[in-house]
Formats: structure tokens, C-alpha cells, sequence
């Protein structure tokens, strides 16, 4: 939303480096899914602390509403049954934004400035600005911007950055009544977040772990899973997610080298016609065609 | 709860039965969760679905609604089979080795004593042998007659393969349901149990609660950090509203009011004043003259006296039931003319919509004070199918008072925890909302000009009424806080040493120690005395420190009574004196007075050769496992099926019709024909909450109408494809007495049930909908809920009805 | 220029207003696309009333330019077969752009090398149309797969399609005396003789 009073990082579509000099400690919001209930405080925070009011909607015969991501609902619960080995589980996961260190929707973004990473790894969107264009969405590798039907402008988690910049834990997180929302450095996050691995194993969840996928660098949202080997099983969670192939040749080196490319044949065009000089009808030919002429004239 | 919320921390299983705390209570519900992470606590949940509590459970079982006393029965079995017991608790700290009176009897199904023309009980047997004025015992605990011999006779019924008969709970799933909780048998391991509607909502609601208090003395983790009986309350003040007699068949402060029987004040406390069962006990009860003169001398000052039996007169006396379902009953019967309806939606709240409709209809007015335009506020204007009635069949007038809500008055909240505390006025009221005690006082001045002015039968306690307030029309929170904790109208003397004032007279009180029989002292309510004592409102106390690290914070708020926050937390230490676990220490005996981290719940300084037992407020000194004659239905809980059961006989029963269900809970004329069958609707139903909504009232909030827009109702996956339903099909739900119509929810998390060799499917409807709000509108889900009670409490049996569902 | 009767009409009215079209078309879509297509060229959204704008604008001129160059295709698509001769042109290009272009086979109206570009843009303009469509958000939501393989494609076939055009511009700016064949629909008849010696004796009927 606003500008913060917070390091940048690297900015969209801009290609000098944003500040550097200076390093603010990075931060992470750790959602413990094996403490969450679902209960969509989180949900509700967002709306009211962000001042945002999505439409009263339709039951669709599940538990989720807002049914999906919206401009106006920028954090949904997702609600999966699943049954394995006879065991029933209803696992519950906070979708949203993931806030990652190599964040698909800024790269792909052409607005200069209307994307921003800050220094604390916080990803942020500058509504003001977006031109509307959605390529932010076709860049998340997590399906979370939405673009508004009423302003065009993309819409997401901005992990509450002002009240980051200001001390103070994201709406959700305060929020939370069972503190399944952490909110702290990611170093302290990643150790809790170990310590609660532990429990969960104790418990019998072999496979618990820390969701904190490296194919984008790492992400300042994790999880903490009981199921880490399938985190398809948490309502599509991608389990390797990067930016994908196409993204990245679309906005990664292609683009340079095109613009050079024209570029080239620029200059070439216009060095060529100042070492070759114009091609111009050959004296012959002019001459030819005049003496047509006189012959016609001549004959009448 | 005689713990507290906090305390769920201290304990090292949470069994949560009847109750679905993460969905209804979910800021209470941290307390469970940090457990889990900080003890390795484990979470344990039975229930007939698998809600959001089990999404985080370490083990959840099926249970057929209305079939909860089977499986705490069974469990019960499984304690004194397995000898999974806390032997010296149980020996000291129960009526265990109380000898039950001979006469005492039960015969398939049925107790001694009843009567089935009235539906009641004659409970003369339901008693203890007597040596004197002292209950027999046998410290053996082996005479056959001994409460627990009895005990375990009785409950030798509930095996393993009955419960799964009875509750369709897989016997697997049951027993190691039954080893989870054996484990805290131990001294130094504790089970907390948190149960809310899900237990009081039955026919046989209080006895569901009495099994799990029978469990906690075996298992001895009564009075113990992490222990106890936690009933959560759903409204914020809920707690509050109960301790100041919102029912009419108490007094505040949970003392006895007065029938029509009761025409003496002298006949009256004696009657209500019990004598100890057990020679050297507190029996706290004992007081009961204090508390009740107090009261009298609270309401009427000066104009009650010594002489004229402290204005006993002027006490309104019970005329009979008084509870919702026989208030609804008479206005159906057209016996009642007018209705206050207070901060209250029966349309949408109580059993069977259209016998409240029908009722509602009858009345010459009603007034609703409420914030919100209600659901019952306009029970007479026809809202499409949602609300179908017709306006010009109905005379009743209403008028609708704006009041002010929580956030716009200050006051208090007392939690389920007991704790009481002050809040502060947020904002102010919009329009013409005025606080409901300026709308009362206004109401009441009024009367009493009138009675003044034109007269009037008796008008005495009216004219006569305390009423001390510096604005009349506007009495304060603070006043009336203090007023009902209570001051000293003469000096209160120590009785050990008379020489000695305790309080002077027109100060505060600080205790209910300090309440006198003598007229010398007012309360409003005893158990509430000392919340704002001369040192000032205790409720507003903010001072979170925590040296015990049990979460006690005795200077947070005020926990009535005496700011204790584990009730019969003597029982956390042995008969000598020391802690059962030493490291969550709430009391010991320190040589000289009970010390530890709470107040004691003990005389101070009854040091343990005394052999003054914890359990004071009874009259025997401990706890109760053969409840003598203190419930409607019988000593002992027994399982009785719910009024409308997919059975055609309790399988405990088979024989015997008179023991399906509860053969003592009251059941008006034309309600058990409007009682529907298995033929006709064979799914049982239960109704419930959702964390997205509170009650009725949210839905008018736009913010709760996104999170969970719209009616639905959920059905198993296997049910959904006999009638071939899938997720998102409008279906239509029909009991007896209604239908409704809403979403289907097609869900793994509800499964069909073998009970008894036939396969019951359970319907789930939460609550929350009507035609009035910024939700979708919808249908009124107690349409379709029976109109009987609970024998005790007469709670509507809203979790076990049947029903039938097609594609709407 | 002096306009002599004797000039020989290469393109009518409707066909020059068509070309222009296509061209505007072009030009602007060029402007706005690059704005997008590197940060380098994003001031170019100032053009068009600042970055939104351009934004909002550019797909309708898409549209506009995919229905002008469909007549287009259609006017012209039976003049641009490819013949042997076309081949054996092609094969001598190399001397033409060095600027030695006697020994060129004779062309009829076009020249292998102005077939080819317009094949290789009717390519480029399919490819654009279609992947346009598919990241039109404003009024398609195509899955997510689709989209960034739309993108991929936009962008690509954008920036040949750029550097055809570029050749095309210059090739008539090179070729003196062509530019006014679309201007006025006349060349002069050297032209036609020296460049399109076939074409010339078509009309002519030398």
C-alpha cells in the first residue's frame, strides 16, 4: 500500500539496483497448520485492519468463504478432508501470499515501482503504481494476486508492511487465538518452527516439516506441516514451486538481448545506407524511359 | 468450571466431549493448544463429528448423539475394571465408603420410587444409612451397600461391546479413548475435561455432566491444577448472567428461592439450610441464613426487619416451573398477556419456532429491548417462506426500545472462569439506544408513581425498594457492582474476639465471611462479595503476574468466590497436607495455615489432622459420587435414549418402554405427539455452532456474513449418495414440526454409525440463520427441534432429534 | 515530387488506406508494447496518457490492427506466391543489399524478399492475435499455463515482428522513389522498370 519507512530491495521493472547499503534483519510469518483451527480470526483482521469488505457470498457446500483469493479477501482458509490409512484428517491451511525471496509477480512486473521488496523480505504491492496488466499473476508460482474488478489494480497480502515498519506483528498474526501465526525474524521463525517439527514427530507425524520452498529462494510466509513430503494434501500446495520456465524467459535474459537485437537492426539499416548509399533508379533506366518518350511524342 | 481458563495449560490430557471448544471458544481454546506444545499435552475429542477440535486432535471417536452417558458409563467400567483409579483420593476425598440406605433400589432401567403417571420420582430411598445425624461409612469400602460397590455394580453394565452397540463408537476407538484417560489415574497426571452444549442440550443433559464428575473424583483429578469440570459458557457474561439468577428458580448467587410452599421465613431457611452428613466438615451450606438475609436486606433496606422476617412477604414466591419451555407453554396456552423480551431472540432461540410463533401470537404486547431489530421482533411479518405467517391473524403489539450494546456501557463480564472483569465504555450508543438499566429504572420509577398516585394491591415492595441511586433513572455500573457486593450497615464484629471490628459500619465488604443473619449486613449476591471491597473494584484489576507459572494471576480481575480460581483446590494435596504433584502446587498445608498459589478452599488454618474434608460446600465434605437425592432422574447416571431416537428400544432396556428415555423430564400436553419416528425421519440430527457467527445475532454483522454467508447443512458422504445429494445442493430438512431448507455440506467428517445392528446416519445443523441480517436469508433452524427439557434444568434437547432430508 | 500522368498506379486508395491502417496500427502498438516489454522503454506510456492508459488502450488497437491486416492478407495473398524466380532472387539478395542489384532476376510486383516479409508478418500477426487474446485479462481468463505461454509468445513475435517492420521501413526509405507508392499510389516508370521489371511489362505491355 503507502511507502514505508523501509529499506527497498529491488523494485519492479527497474534495472539499477535499489538501495543496498544497508541490511534490516529479515522476517517471516510461520503458519503452524497442526495449531490452526480454522477459525478465520485471521480472516477477519485482515478485512478490518486493512479496511476491506469483500461481498457476502453463497455457501458452496464447503466450509470456505470467501470461497477464493479476492482483491477484497487477501487471506482465505482452505478447508481439505483427506483420508489416509484409514485415518481421517480436515487440514486447514491460511492461503495467501507467500512473500518470497525471488518473487515471480515482481519480476514479471513492467510498472516500475509498483512492486516492492523491501530489505526484510517483505513484498509489497504499490497500488498507485499499477497499470492493471495481471502479469504479477501470471508470475506467482502461487496463484495469490487478484486483479480488482472495480480498479484493475492487483490485490494481495502485504504482510501487513506498515505495521511491520512500525513494530508491530501483521494483523493475522495478532489475531491468531491459538498462535498458529507467528511473527518474528526468520531465523527465530525457522527455530520454532523446528521445535514444533519435533512435537509433531512425537506425535506420530513422521514426515512433519518446515515448508519453506527453495525453488523461490525461500519465502517469508512458511509453513509448518505435518505432512511435508505431500503438501499437495493442503488444498494444492505446491510442492516444488518456482518461477515458472516461461516467466523467466519471458522476463529473464530473452528480453536484453531482443532489445539489442532491434537495436541492431537499427543501426545496421542506417549504417547501411550511409556505406551504401540510397538505391536509386539507374541513370540508364531514367534515360530509357525518356527516350521512350521522345520516340512516342516523335510518332504523333 | 471450578478451574479456569489458563489452567487448561496445567493439564496433561484435554478430553473434550459435548463441547467443540475450537469452534465455539477459540480464544479459550489457546489454552488447549498450549498445552499440547509446552506438556506434551494430548488432545482427545469425542464427538459425532469430526470438527474443527479434532482437526487438531491427537485422537477423535464417533459417538451417537444422545449416547453420551453409555460411553462415560462404559468409561467409568473401564476405571474400576482396570482399577484405573486414584485409590487414596477416592478414599478420602468421595462418598465412596458412604453406605446407601437399603431401600434403594434399581430395576431395569428404573430407580426406586417412581411414579410413571407423574413422571417422577418419590426419592425418600435415595439416601445414605444414618448413624445419628452422620452417614454410615465403611472405610473398607467393601460392604456391598457401599457407594462404591454400588457404584461399580451399576456401571458393570457398560461394557465395551455396549457402549459400541449403544453409541456406534468402534470398540477399538472406545478403549483407547479409556487408556487416555486411565493414564491420569496417577497422582501427578490430571485430565481437564471441557464440555459445553453438546452435554447440557439433552433430555438427560445434567446426568451427562454428573458421569463426568464421577470420572474426575475417580480419577482424582478434582481440585488439581489441570483438572476439574470445565463447562464452557458461550456468551461473554454468560457466566454472569447465570450467577444472577436470569432463571427464576434461583436466587442470586445460586440460593434457593421460595414457593408457594414456603409461607414462612423461619420454615424457609430451615428448610434450606442443610446439616453436615459427616462429623467436623464445613458444610458451607450452613451459612445459607447470612447469605439470604443479606439479600433481603440489599432489596429492602430499611423496611426489612428482624420483626417482619426481614420483608420475607415481599419475596415473590414460585408459583411453579418457571424455566424457558414453561414460559413458552403458557403463552401458547394463552396465559400470559404481556412479554419483556430482553437481549433475548426466542423465535430463533428456543425449541419448535412454530409453538413460539403460535405462543408469541397470543400476547396483548411485547417489548424487546435489544440492540438489533430481531428475528422475534418481527415473529408476525410474513418474510417470503423464511418466516410464513399471516400478520392479520396477529393482534400482538410490539414495541421495539433500542438499548446500547456491550461496547457502548461499561461494566463487567464474568467468564466461565468465574473471573469477573471490568470493561470500560468504548463508544456511544447511536440514536435513541439507551442502556437497558435506564430503560428498567425509568420503567420502575414509573410503576411506582403510578402505584403512589392511583394505589394498587401490595404495593409495599415496590414503594419500598431500594433504590439508592444518585441519577434514579440512570443507575451506574459502579453503583450497582457495589451494591450487590455489599457493606456493613453496623460495625461486624470478629466473633472470636468481639472486641475486634472487621468492617465498619457503611463500608464495603470484602468477604461473604463478613456477612451477618442478623440484618447487619447487605448483598446482592454472596458469592459475588468482595469484588468491590474497600479497596475498590477488584474487577478492574490488571495486574498479570503469574509466580506460581500455573496462570493464576491473583491480581488479574476478581474469580468469585474470595477471587479463588480452582474450586476445591484442597483436594490438590493428600490428607497430610502435601501437593499430590509438587510441581503444580495450588495449596499445602504449611504447618500453620493452607498456603500454596490460591486461596484455600478450607478453613484456613484446619490443619489436616482435622480431617476437614475439601468438598465444603456439601454437606458430607466430599465429593459426590452417588448423588442421593440431589437429581430428578436418579443417583446414579443411567443412558436413556433422547425423546426422538432411531431406536425402537433402549438397548440397555430392551424390555422395559418406561426406561427409553428420561422417564422424569417433564413433557407438555401435545409436544410428545408432536415427538416425530424412526419411520418417518430415520437421521438423527444435531444443531450447533459455527466460529464464524455468535448465536443469532451476528448475522446481522457484515464482516460474519462473508466469512459464513449463507445456511447449510452437513451430511456424510454415504447419506449424500443414497439420496443422491453432492456439496452445494439446496436440500429441504423436515422434523415433525417443520422443515427447513439450506446447503448441503457433503463431508467425510460425518460418518454413518452401527449402532445396535442398524446404520444411523447423523444430519448436522448449525443455528445462526433466520430472515433477519446481512447474511443470505434463511430458515430458523429450531423450527425443527423438539419442545422437551433436560428433567433438572429443562435445557431443550437440541442435540438429538430426527429428521428426514431430500433435494430440495 | 512532380506527379506525372505517366506514372504507373501501384496501390489504389483503398488499399493505401488499408496499409495505413496496419501501420498506425502498428506504430502505436509498437510504442505501447515496448513500454511493457522493457523498463528501458516504459516512458513510452507517456504517449498514450501515462502507463494505464496504455495499458487499456493497446489490446483494442491490437484488435483493430489484426482485423486491417486480415483484409490485407486476403488483398494481397495471391501477389505474394512464391515462384522459382523469387527463390533465385533470394538467392542473389546478398548483391542486392550491397547495392549492386543489375544482374537481379526479374520481379513482377513483388520480390522474393518482400514475399517472405510478408509471410513472415502474417506469421507474426496470427501468433500476436492469438496470444493477445490469451492474456487479455480484461475480458479473458484463460488458465494460468496458457497465459504465460501467451505472454512468452506476445513477447517473442512482438519483437521479430518489430525488427520486420524495421527491415520493411528501411527497405522502402533505401529504395528510392517507393515510399510515394503508398502515399500516392503512383511510381514512376523507372521504378517499375529497374525494380519490378515483370510488373512494369504487365502494365505497360512492353
Amino acid at each position: 500500500m503507502a511507502l514505508q519507512s523501509l529499506d527497498i530491495k529491488q523494485r519492479s521493472a527497474t534495472t539499477t539496483p535499489s538501495t543496498q547499503v544497508r541490511q534490516t534483519v529479515e522476517v517471516a510469518k510461520l503458519i503452524d497448520v497442526s495449531a490452526c483451527i480454522g477459525c478465520k480470526a485471521c480472516q477477519v483482521a485482515c478485512s478490518e485492519w486493512n479496511d476491506i469488505r469483500d461481498e457476502v457470498g453463497h455457501c458452496h457446500g464447503v466450509y470456505d468463504n470467501p470461497v477464493d483469493l479476492t482483491a477484497k479477501s487477501w487471506t482465505v482458509m482452505r478447508f481439505t478432508e483427506v483420508e489416509q490409512s484409514n485415518k481421517l484428517e480436515w487440514l486447514i491451511r491460511k492461503d495467501g501470499c507467500m512473500h518470497c525471496s525471488d518473487p515471480g509477480c515482481l519480476k514479471a512486473c513492467p510498472a516500475p515501482g509498483a512492486i516492492i521488496q523491501y530489505s526484510n523480505g517483505i513484498v509489497d504491492f504499490h497500488q498507485e503504481n499499477c497499470i492493471g496488466c495481471g502479469y504479477c499473476v501470471t508470475g506467482c508460482p502461487f496463484n495469490v494476486p487478484r486483479i480488482s474488478k472495480e480498479d484493475s489494480k492487483a490485490y494481495k497480502c502485504s504482510l501487513c508492511s506498515d505495521r511491520v515498519a512500525v513494530n508491530q506483528a501483521p494483523a493475522c498474526a495478532k489475531a491468531c487465538p491459538t498462535g498458529a501465526i507467528q511473527f518474528g525474524s526468520k531465523e527465530d521463525m525457522t527455530d520454532y518452527a523446528a521445535k514444533r517439527v519435533t512435537d509433531l514427530k512425537e506425535r506420530g507425524y513422521d514426515k512433519a516439516g518446515l515448508y519453506d520452498p527453495q525453488g523461490v529462494g525461500g519465502t517469508h510466509v512458511m509453513y509448518v506441516l505435518h505432512h511435508a513430503d505431500q503438501p499437495e494434501l493442503y488444498a494444492g500446495l505446491p510442492a516444488n514451486p518456482s518461477i515458472s520456465p516461461l516467466v523467466s524467459l519471458w522476463k529473464g535474459f530473452a528480453k536484453p538481448l531482443a532489445t539489442l537485437a532491434l537495436a541492431g537492426v537499427a543501426l545496421g539499416s542506417l549504417f547501411h545506407y550511409v556505406t551504401k548509399g540510397p538505391n536509386e533508379v539507374s541513370k540508364e533506366i531514367e534515360d530509357e524511359i525518356e527516350r521512350e518518350d521522345s520516340e512516342k511524342e516523335g510518332a504523333q | 468450571m471450578t478451574n479456569h481458563w489458563v489452567d487448561i495449560k496445567n493439564a496433561d490430557l484435554i478430553f473434550v466431549m459435548g463441547g467443540n471448544p475450537a469452534e465455539a471458544h477459540p480464544c479459550g481454546f489457546k489454552w488447549a493448544i498450549e498445552a499440547k506444545k509446552t506438556r506434551k499435552a494430548k488432545l482427545v475429542v469425542v464427538d459425532p463429528r469430526f470438527n474443527r477440535t479434532a482437526s487438531v486432535a491427537d485422537f477423535y471417536a464417533p459417538v451417537r448423539s444422545g449416547s453420551d452417558i453409555a460411553f462415560l458409563g462404559g468409561v467409568i467400567n473401564y476405571l474400576l475394571s482396570n482399577d484405573k483409579i486414584h485409590h487414596d483420593y477416592v478414599k478420602a476425598y468421595t462418598n465412596a465408603s458412604f453406605l446407601i440406605d437399603d431401600g434403594y433400589g434399581f430395576d431395569d432401567g428404573i430407580f426406586s420410587g417412581y411414579n410413571d403417571q407423574k413422571r417422577s420420582y418419590d426419592k425418600a430411598t435415595w439416601k445414605y444409612q444414618m448413624d445419628g445425624d452422620f452417614a454410615r461409612v465403611d472405610d473398607t469400602l467393601q460392604h456391598p451397600r457401599s457407594v462404591f460397590q454400588m457404584l461399580k455394580a451399576h456401571y458393570a453394565r457398560y461394557t465395551p461391546e455396549m457402549v459400541s452397540k449403544v453409541c456406534g463408537t468402534p470398540k477399538d476407538a472406545f478403549l483407547k479413548v479409556c487408556e487416555y484417560i486411565a493414564e491420569t489415574a496417577a497422582p501427578d497426571k490430571t485430565m481437564t475435561n471441557l464440555y459445553a452444549l453438546g452435554w447440557t442440550e439433552h433430555s438427560v443433559g445434567s446426568q451427562n455432566i454428573r458421569c463426568m464428575a464421577i470420572i474426575q473424583l475417580l480419577l482424582g483429578n478434582m481440585g488439581m491444577a489441570g483438572g476439574g469440570i470445565n463447562a464452557l459458557r458461550g456468551h461473554a457474561n454468560v457466566q454472569g448472567i447465570t450467577d444472577f439468577a436470569l432463571y427464576a428458580q434461583n436466587l442470586p448467587g445460586y440460593l434457593a428461592v421460595p414457593t408457594d410452599a414456603d409461607a414462612d421465613f423461619k420454615g424457609f431457611v430451615e428448610k434450606k439450610t442443610p446439616k453436615a452428613l459427616r462429623p467436623g466438615q464445613m458444610n458451607f451450606g450452613q451459612n445459607f441464613p447470612k447469605w439470604f438475609v443479606s439479600l433481603q436486606k440489599a432489596w429492602w433496606g430499611d423496611a426489612a426487619t428482624k420483626d417482619n422476617d426481614f420483608a420475607y412477604h415481599y419475596l415473590p414466591k414460585l408459583g411453579g416451573a418457571s424455566d424457558v419451555l414453561s414460559i413458552f407453554d403458557q403463552m401458547y396456552q394463552g396465559k400470559i398477556n404481556g412479554f419483556f423480551c430482553q437481549g433475548f431472540n426466542p423465535l430463533a432461540s428456543v425449541a419448535n419456532k412454530k409453538k413460539v410463533s403460535d405462543g408469541l401470537s397470543k400476547l396483548k404486547y411485547m417489548v424487546v429491548m435489544d440492540p438489533l431489530s430481531t428475528d422475534t421482533s418481527e415473529f408476525w411479518k410474513p418474510h417470503g417462506e423464511y418466516n410464513d405467517v399471516d400478520p392479520a391473524a396477529i393482534q400482538t403489539e410490539v414495541f421495539r426500545l433500542p438499548t446500547s450494546l456491550f461496547a457502548e456501557t461499561s461494566g463487567s463480564f464474568t467468564n466461565s472462569g468465574r473471573v469477573i472483569q471490568w470493561r470500560w465504555k468504548a463508544a456511544e450508543a447511536p440514536g435513541d439506544a439507551k442502556d437497558d438499566t435506564e430503560i428498567m429504572a425509568t420503567l420502575f420509577l414509573k410503576l411506582k408513581e403510578m402505584y403512589a398516585k392511583d394505589g394498587g394491591a401490595f404495593a409495599e415492595p415496590i414503594q419500598k425498594l431500594t433504590w439508592a441511586y444518585r441519577i434514579p433513572t440512570k443507575p451506574s455500573p459502579e453503583e450497582l457492582m457495589m451494591e450487590f457486593n455489599g457493606k456493613a450497615l453496623a460495625d461486624v464484629l470478629d466473633p472470636k474476639d468481639p472486641t475486634k471490628v472487621l468492617v465498619k459500619a457503611g463500608d464495603q465488604l470484602g468477604s461473604f465471611a463478613q456477612l451477618r443473619d442478623d440484618g447487619s449486613t447487605t448483598c446482592g449476591n454472596w458469592i459475588y462479595c468482595g469484588v468491590w471491597s474497600a479497596a475498590g473494584n477488584n474487577s478492574a484489576r490488571r495486574d498479570n503476574s503469574d509466580p506460581s507459572g500455573l496462570g493464576q494471576t491473583l491480581n488479574w480481575g476478581f474469580a468469585w468466590p474470595v477471587n479463588r480460581r480452582i474450586l476445591y483446590n484442597r483436594a490438590s494435596a493428600d490428607v497430610s497436607g502435601k501437593p499430590w504433584d509438587p510441581k503444580r502446587t495450588v495449596l499445602k498445608w504449611t504447618g500453620k495455615v493452607w498456603g500454596g498459589n490460591d486461596i484455600p478452599d478450607m478453613r484456613p488454618d484446619a490443619a489436616p489432622e482435622e480431617l476437614v474434608m475439601p468438598f465444603i460446600m456439601t454437606p458430607e465434605g466430599v465429593g459426590r459420587l452417588f448423588s442421593r437425592d440431589m437429581m430428578a432422574e436418579g443417583p446414579f447416571p443411567e443412558h436413556y435414549e433422547p425423546f426422538e431416537t432411531p431406536l425402537a428400544a433402549n438397548p440397555m432396556h430392551p424390555n422395559n418402554p418406561k426406561a427409553l428415555s428420561n422417564p422424569a423430564a417433564r413433557v407438555y400436553k401435545g409436544d410428545m405427539e408432536a415427538f416425530g419416528t424412526a419411520k418417518d425421519f430415520p437421521y438423527v440430527a444435531t444443531t450447533y455452532r459455527l466460529t464464524e457467527h455468535f448465536h443469532y445475532w451476528t448475522k446481522q454483522s457484515k464482516i460474519n456474513a462473508i466469512m459464513q454467508p449463507e445456511q447449510f447443512v452437513e451430511i456424510g458422504e454415504e447419506l449424500a449418495k443414497e439420496k443422491g445429494l453432492k456439496a452445494g445442493d439446496r436440500v429441504k430438512v423436515r422434523s415433525n414440526r417443520g422443515f427447513i431448507k439450506a446447503v448441503a455440506v457433503v463431508t467425510k467428517r460425518i460418518k454413518a454409525l452401527d449402532v445396535d445392528g442398524q446404520k444411523v446416519h447423523t444430519v448436522g445443523i448449525p443455528i445462526h440463520y433466520g430472515f433477519k441480517g446481512a447474511t443470505k436469508p434463511g430458515f430458523i433452524t429450531n423450527t425443527l427441534t423438539p419442545f422437551v427439557g433436560d428433567a433438572n434444568t429443562q435445557t431443550p434437547e437440541y442435540k438429538a432429534f430426527l429428521v428426514n432430508i431430500e433435494k430440495a | 515530387m512532380i506527379r506525372d500522368p505517366k506514372d504507373l498506379k501501384r496501390y489504389d486508395a483503398s488499399e493505401r488506406a488499408n496499409h495505413w491502417t496496419v501501420g498506425i496500427s502498428f506504430i502505436l502498438l509498437a510504442l505501447s508494447g515496448l513500454a511493457f516489454f522493457h523498463p528501458a522503454f516504459f516512458p513510452l506510456t507517456q504517449l498514450f496518457g501515462g502507463p494505464t492508459w496504455a495499458r487499456i488502450i493497446h489490446p483494442y488497437i491490437g484488435a483493430i490492427m489484426a482485423l486491417a491486416f486480415v483484409v490485407i492478407f486476403f488483398r494481397f495473398k495471391h501477389l505474394n506466391k512464391m515462384t522459382p524466380a523469387d527463390k533465385e532472387w533470394l538467392a542473389k539478395a546478398k548483391n542486392m543489399v550491397d547495392g549492386n542489384d543489375h544482374d537481379m532476376p526479374e520481379q513482377g510486383k513483388y520480390n522474393g524478399g518482400q514475399k517472405v516479409m510478408f509471410w513472415a508478418l502474417a506469421v507474426c500477426m496470427l501468433l500476436m492475435t492469438l496470444s493477445g487474446l490469451a492474456i487479455w485479462r480484461a475480458w479473458f481468463g484463460f488458465d494460468i499455463t496458457v497465459v504465460r505461454f501467451g505472454a512468452v509468445v506476445h513477447a517473442a513475435a512482438g519483437a521479430v515482428m518489430i525488427a520486420l517492420i524495421m527491415v520493411h521501413v528501411y527497405a522502402a526509405i533505401w529504395v528510392k522513389g517507393t515510399i510515394r507508392a503508398m502515399w500516392y499510389g503512383t511510381v514512376t516508370r523507372g521504378w517499375a522498370k529497374q525494380h519490378h521489371r515483370g510488373w512494369y511489362r504487365q502494365v505497360t505491355g512492353k
